[in-house]
């Protein structure tokens, strides 16, 4: 893995286009670091992340990153107010102990953050459970139900109540089905993952 | 291939001025004994200092004039090695308290006799003044980086808390910020097998003939013991017995654990002074980087710009990783750029110093970038 694979995910393609050149960024959930290395490399950013499994840590000291071994739920705890430009948390909300307080704090650390997450309510997930009467398990959602560190799935419609009951803003959103983005009519059946911008 | 580190420089270091010390004493005709790998650049901004640990020395990559053994940290100092001496100019300073060269208690006071227990004690801090001394006299600004584990690893985290403009880069591996109470009581036990040794005379041993290896030995044994854990000890020994078929219902060293052990500590004894082991030991426990900043540890790193990594590692009891985590958690609040992991070796604590290439891998991203 390296910067082809932002290349292959598109949710962090967007993410990488819209962040400003020179932020401060904290990733959190960072991976192997190929969205910080690319942040880094193109845009000047100041690239910090945070990751559980220790192996992608290494991988990403081995890139010469900043990224911490850590545990999203509990460590964000440990950096102050208004730290980052951005946080970033992507594909990892739905993993989250608490998304609301993760929510909370992403942008309590960050002034604006970047959220990506797959939507349980695409068609194929639902006709899955409508159909077969089983959780779904699709190329998007590879995990069975009783292995997958989904623990929270939640759809575009569950995210914006979110956002209103705690009265964040969107300021962008992006809704992306088969590796493409597509418009907002329809996205919460036709979207496979949404990416949203939000800020306080 | 990697080969062998080319050691460019042996050698002892005056300095002019006395060394003013945390105690409040100036300690006179302060000699630094070091050693240099590779070359300083024309920008003179390629040295990367290495802080020897408890016991450690300047023979980082070249063979120790004493036991004849490989550096203590020959796998990692050469060229083409993770510490590349091809591309920097690796520097190692036997720290002030120690007996391999650098001024301690086994040196010369005034007077023209040993200091022994008329040496003052000194602190981490005060190590790393007569380092940053030594980078002075060979005209080095600043630190490429700065590299240590254990009490090396206090020596970095201190580098840059005090004289935050020397390094821009700090590794700290298996290390603390602040001396735990288990790490105290474990070197409280080691002064006072030394202390117990008649033959330690108060200190003034030396010229008498005799020594407290008795006692220095004892310390090495249990200090060693926390160098490792339960798993390499079982691995490597086991319940096996030393030369034997059957235990001896005596006090021999029946097995091979025993036998390990005392050979551990009484070959340390024809390397090392049991006075210098109580200095650099008590350095240690006093060594608590929250305290020196009233309280706050991340106060501590607020002044540099300095890039952080900290490495900890999951079978290490004595510097364990919570300890580790604190401090990063420190560098985090201090908004300084830090990176974490705990890698997963079997040796205990002194897996810093072992084949770990995942570590390699650490030091080699850290230090490249």
């Amino acid at each position: 893995m390296s910067g082809h694979s932002i290349q292959s995910r598109p949710d962090l393609a967007l993410i990488a286009d819209h962040v400003a050149p020179g932020a401060r960024v904290l990733d959190i959930g960072c991976g192997d670091g190929a969205l910080l290395a690319a942040l880094r490399d193109e845009k000047g950013v100041d690239a910090r992340g945070m990751e559980i499994d220790p192996a992608k840590v290494e991988q990403c000291v081995s890139k010469g990153l900043s990224v911490i071994q850590g545990d999203a739920n509990t460590d964000l705890a440990f950096y102050p107010d208004d730290a980052f430009d951005y946080a970033i948390l992507s594909q990892t909300l739905q993993t989250t102990l608490r998304p609301d307080v993760m929510l909370d704090e992403l942008l309590r650390v960050g002034r604006k953050a970047f959220v990506s997450f797959p939507n349980f309510a695409h068609w194929r997930v639902r006709m899955a459970l409508l159909w077969r009467g089983r959780m779904p398990v699709t190329r998007q959602l590879t995990y069975t139900w009783y292995d997958t560190p989904n623990i929270h799935h939640l759809t575009i419609a569950d995210f914006r109540d979110l956002l209103a009951a705690k009265g964040v803003r969107t300021e962008r959103c992006w809704f992306i089905a088969d590796g493409r983005e597509i418009g907002v009519a329809g996205a919460n059946w036709r979207a496979q993952n949404a990416v949203f911008q939000i800020s306080r | 291939m990697a080969g062998p580190a080319i050691i460019s420089t042996s050698a002892v270091l005056e300095l002019s001025e006395p060394l003013p010390l945390d105690g409040g004493q100036r300690l006179e005709g302060v000699r630094i004994a070091y050693e240099a790998y590779g070359a300083l650049n024309a920008a003179r901004d390629n040295a990367v200092f290495v802080a020897h640990a408890t016991t450690g020395d300047q023979h980082l990559a070249s063979p120790h004039p004493i036991t004849g053994k490989p550096g203590w940290w020959d796998r990692m100092v050469g060229p083409g090695k993770p510490i590349d001496t091809d591309r920097f100019y690796v520097l190692c300073a036997n720290v002030i308290g120690g007996c391999m060269g650098s001024t301690g208690p086994a040196s010369l006071a005034p007077d023209g006799k040993p200091y022994a227990m008329r040496f003052p004690v000194i602190t981490i801090r005060d190590m790393v003044r007569a380092h940053v001394a030594l980078f002075d006299a060979l005209g080095i600004a600043t630190l490429h980086a700065i590299v240590g584990g254990s009490m090396g690893g206090m020596q970095a985290l201190s580098l840059a808390a005090n004289w935050p403009h020397i390094p821009r880069r700090v590794l700290a591996i298996a290390s603390t910020a602040t001396m735990a109470a288990q790490n105290i009581a474990f070197q409280e036990v080691g002064r006072q097998a030394i202390m117990a040794d008649p033959d330690w005379q108060g200190g003034d041993y030396y010229g008498t003939g005799k020594a407290p290896d008795a006692g220095l030995a004892v310390a090495r044994m249990a200090a060693h013991i926390t160098y490792l854990s339960e798993e390499s000890l079982t691995g490597k020994f086991g319940r096996r017995l030393q030369d034997r078929e059957a235990k001896s219902f005596g006090f021999d060293a029946d097995f091979q654990v025993e036998s390990y052990l005392r050979h551990q500590g009484l070959s340390f004894t024809t390397r090392f002074d049991a006075n210098s082991y109580l200095y650099i030991t008590r350095a240690m426990s006093y060594f608590d980087l929250e305290e020196e900043q009233g309280g706050k540890l991340a106060e501590a790193f607020a002044r540099t710009a300095a890039r952080f990594c900290v490495v900890s590692f999951d079978t290490d009891w004595l510097y364990p990783t919570e300890q580790s985590r604190k401090l990063v958690h420190a560098l985090n609040a201090a908004g300084a750029p830090v990176s974490f992991v705990e890698l997963s070796a079997p040796f205990g604590h002194d897996s810093f110093l072992l084949d770990v290439p995942a570590l390699d891998r650490v030091v080699t991203g850290f230090l490249g970038q």
